[in-house]
């Protein structure tokens, strides 16, 4: 019983030793898996883009604006904007927060009539924004205590001299379903078409239809868009499932076009049918193209912004985020789902995506053998 | 042989190498239109990595030619889209039906009036009532002839079907040729593999290949004439005693058993009666001298593993 067991246990570690880049994978992933987990990812991010909306350079709008800093939640951009370049920048995504001090907010303070502050929060990721606006509300209470002379001094106990008002755009409620079930249209996406496609050609390799399939008169990018196409139909279909879930399971509103979503979805969907394709002209076989597709799913997950703040990500996990589909095409569904964005506001994001479909379809082309050798 | 438009094939000094392994050695070969060329030697002697070097499926490490006119480096598109290439080992969709993995094909081609030609294909290799099996369930005679039918379907000018009767019992194999005679008969060249010696001697022409190198080509009759061997047929009660003293003398070169009945032949046929001589006093043993054959010429070819041995020209 024993010679049988170690019978098939030797060959069973000879396979393993054959199939390197099987190997390879099965180290790779759990180091992937560390570096991403322990470096890149942060559920407390710091340093959000906050601008500021104010008119006058008082002691006041100084101090408060660096207690912000001083929380290490807030990155105060240097120079005050108009009200409407602020909603501008929320709408975009390209700040976190907008900061609005009334006209006259140093002499309201000093007159004791606790003028209102308005705090804006990009609330489509109510994790990212949370503790930002705990930690709010404790400086709206010490900001000043310095500045304040005479009548208005703190007594103890008594009143912040300012209100803080916020105001969750996008998501008022603070729903994680909002931000998450929109993302959950793109990860499911990059997960099911790369792996199908990445399946594609390591099947016909696999199962000897290759030969054949090279033996006929036809081109790569023949071949190419004929094993995608299928797929994007697939795609559609997932996504109208996940949209009507989305909105009669858990009310997650459809504030943009859905043309638009529909036109930008091509472009997101054939980004990772790519991908897949490329994957599965560099895998030996089946198994390879299912880690290859695992290996591209990891980072797309956990950097894109799908589960973890974005910006609670260091620099460099943020570059690579940057060149993941995944990372734009999240940024346009929940831009367009929740804030309603238009197509102006969404082609930044897009031409990302389109370049990284280019580079791989490149790649994919350069890859595929005509020949058997 | 002159014209170069006679010859479906005219190709020469073909070298492929994988790594360390020398697969086809400075191969050259000539075959008109409307012969069966076929394509013998062991395993691994080159015969599938110089197929696929004929219609583009590898690119040769040196060496040029041309597969129906058409340069086999540069034009391969071309050469694929009239040549009709059966591969190893079944290449077809096992997951589809006999008549899907047709229309396929025939797509692929472009094939006119598809559904009829699928049909006459179907009709043509009796595959009609099977039509609707999926063919990863065929036997291997069936699939066979799917992977025949399909490599027809477009009507190509060239046949290459590497091993296409392996593992074929004895009935569908004659079917097999008789349909590869006909298609010679309508024009069409063939150029064929098989380590069945009975196939072999059912070509034109025969190339013998060996460590990827051309050890002998011409038809069979001179293929067994120039191996210049002499051979007897020995019959005895007991053929393996007498085959393992024969093949202790010097000038016999090769003892095989069929049944009770010995082939002993000799490449020198004076060295070869000298060893003899001693056994044919023997009473047991009933000697004939014989005509030798295809086979037992190319085991001497094999066993000499002379290079480049011409034989005759084609």
């Amino acid at each position: 019983m024993l010679l049988r067991f170690w019978a098939v246990l030797v060959k069973e570690f000879v396979q393993m030793k054959r199939d390197r880049l099987t190997f390879a994978m099965m180290i790779g992933v759990p180091i992937l898996q560390l570096i991403l987990f322990g470096y890149a990812i942060n559920g407390d991010p710091k340093r959000l883009p906050t601008v500021l909306v104010t008119s006058e350079a008082s002691q006041y709008a100084r101090s408060f604006a660096a207690a912000l800093s001083n929380t290490g939640y807030f990155q105060i951009l240097p120079d005050p904007v108009s009200a409407a370049r602020a909603d501008e920048m929320l709408a975009l995504g390209k700040v976190q927060f907008a900061i609005t001090l009334p006209p006259d907010f140093a002499r309201k303070i000093d007159r004791g009539e606790h003028p209102q502050v308005l705090v804006q929060a990009d609330a489509t990721d109510p994790g990212a924004t949370g503790n930002a606006l705990a930690a709010l509300a404790a400086v709206a209470n010490t900001a000043l205590g310095h500045d304040l002379v005479g009548a208005q001094a703190p007594a103890g106990g008594a009143a912040a001299p300012f209100e803080v008002r916020v105001q969750r755009l996008y998501n008022p409620e603070g729903k994680s379903q909002y931000n998450i079930v929109p993302g959950l249209i793109g990860t499911i996406l990059t997960m099911t078409m790369v792996i199908m496609t990445s399946l594609g050609m390591t099947r016909e390799r696999e199962r000897g239809t290759m030969e054949n399939l090279l033996a006929m008169p036809v081109r790569p990018a023949e071949v190419m868009m004929a094993k995608i196409v299928p797929y994007i139909f697939v795609g559609y279909v997932q996504v109208a499932v996940v949209v009507t879930v989305a909105r009669t399971l858990f009310g997650v509103p459809m504030v943009g076009s859905m043309v638009l979503l529909s036109v930008v979805l091509i472009a997101f969907i054939a980004a990772n049918l790519s991908v897949g394709f490329t994957f599965s002209t560099i895998a030996g076989n089946q198994l390879q193209a299912m880690q290859m597709a695992f290996f591209f799913f990891l980072p797309s997950i956990l950097l894109s912004g799908f589960i973890f703040p974005y910006r609670g990500m260091p620099q460099w996990a943020q570059t690579i985020g940057e060149v993941l589909p995944l990372t734009h095409f999240l940024r346009i569904v929940r831009g367009i789902m929740l804030k309603g964005q238009v197509w102006t506001e969404v082609a930044p994001e897009l031409y990302p995506l389109l370049y990284f479909m280019g580079g791989t379809m490149v790649i994919a082309l350069l890859r595929y053998r005509r020949t058997l050798d | 042989m002159t014209a170069g438009d006679d010859l479906a094939i005219d190709v020469t000094g073909l070298q492929k190498r994988f790594g360390a392994l020398h697969a086809v050695k400075d191969f050259s070969i000539q075959v008109r239109r409307g012969q069966i060329c076929g394509f013998l030697g062991p395993n691994g002697s080159g015969k599938t990595t110089t197929i696929r070097m004929l219609c583009g499926l590898m690119k040769p490490d040196a060496g040029s030619g041309h597969c129906l006119g058409y340069d086999i480096v540069k034009q391969s598109a071309a050469i694929k889209r009239e040549t009709g290439y059966m591969t190893q080992k079944f290449s077809f969709y096992e997951d589809l039906s006999i008549r899907e993995n047709l229309s396929f094909v025939a797509r692929m081609y472009g094939v006119k009036k598809r559904r009829a030609a699928v049909d006459a294909m179907l009709e043509r290799l009796g595959l009609t009532a099977r039509a609707r099996q999926l063919a990863g369930t065929l036997s291997g005679g069936w699939k066979q002839r799917l992977a025949l039918a399909a490599c027809m379907l477009h009507e190509p000018k060239l046949l290459l079907l590497d091993e296409p009767t392996a593992g074929v019992d004895p009935k569908a194999r004659r079917e097999f040729w008789d349909q590869i005679h006909q298609l010679a008969h309508d024009g069409l060249t063939v150029l064929v593999s098989t380590h069945y010696m009975d196939e072999a001697e059912r070509c034109n022409q025969i190339v013998y290949l060996s460590m990827g190198q051309l050890l002998a080509r011409g038809t069979v009759r001179e293929i067994v004439e120039t191996s210049g061997l002499t051979t007897w047929h020995v019959t005895t009660a007991a053929p393996i005693d007498l085959a393992q003293a024969l093949r202790k003398e010097h000038g016999i070169d090769m003892v095989a058993a069929f049944g009770n009945t010995l082939h002993v032949s000799g490449a020198d046929p004076i060295a070869l009666d000298r060893a003899i001589a001693p056994y044919l006093r023997d009473s047991g043993a009933r000697w004939d001298k014989a005509e030798p054959e295809l086979e037992d010429a190319f085991i001497a070819l094999m066993q000499r593993s002379t290079p480049n041995v011409g034989v005759g020209a084609n």
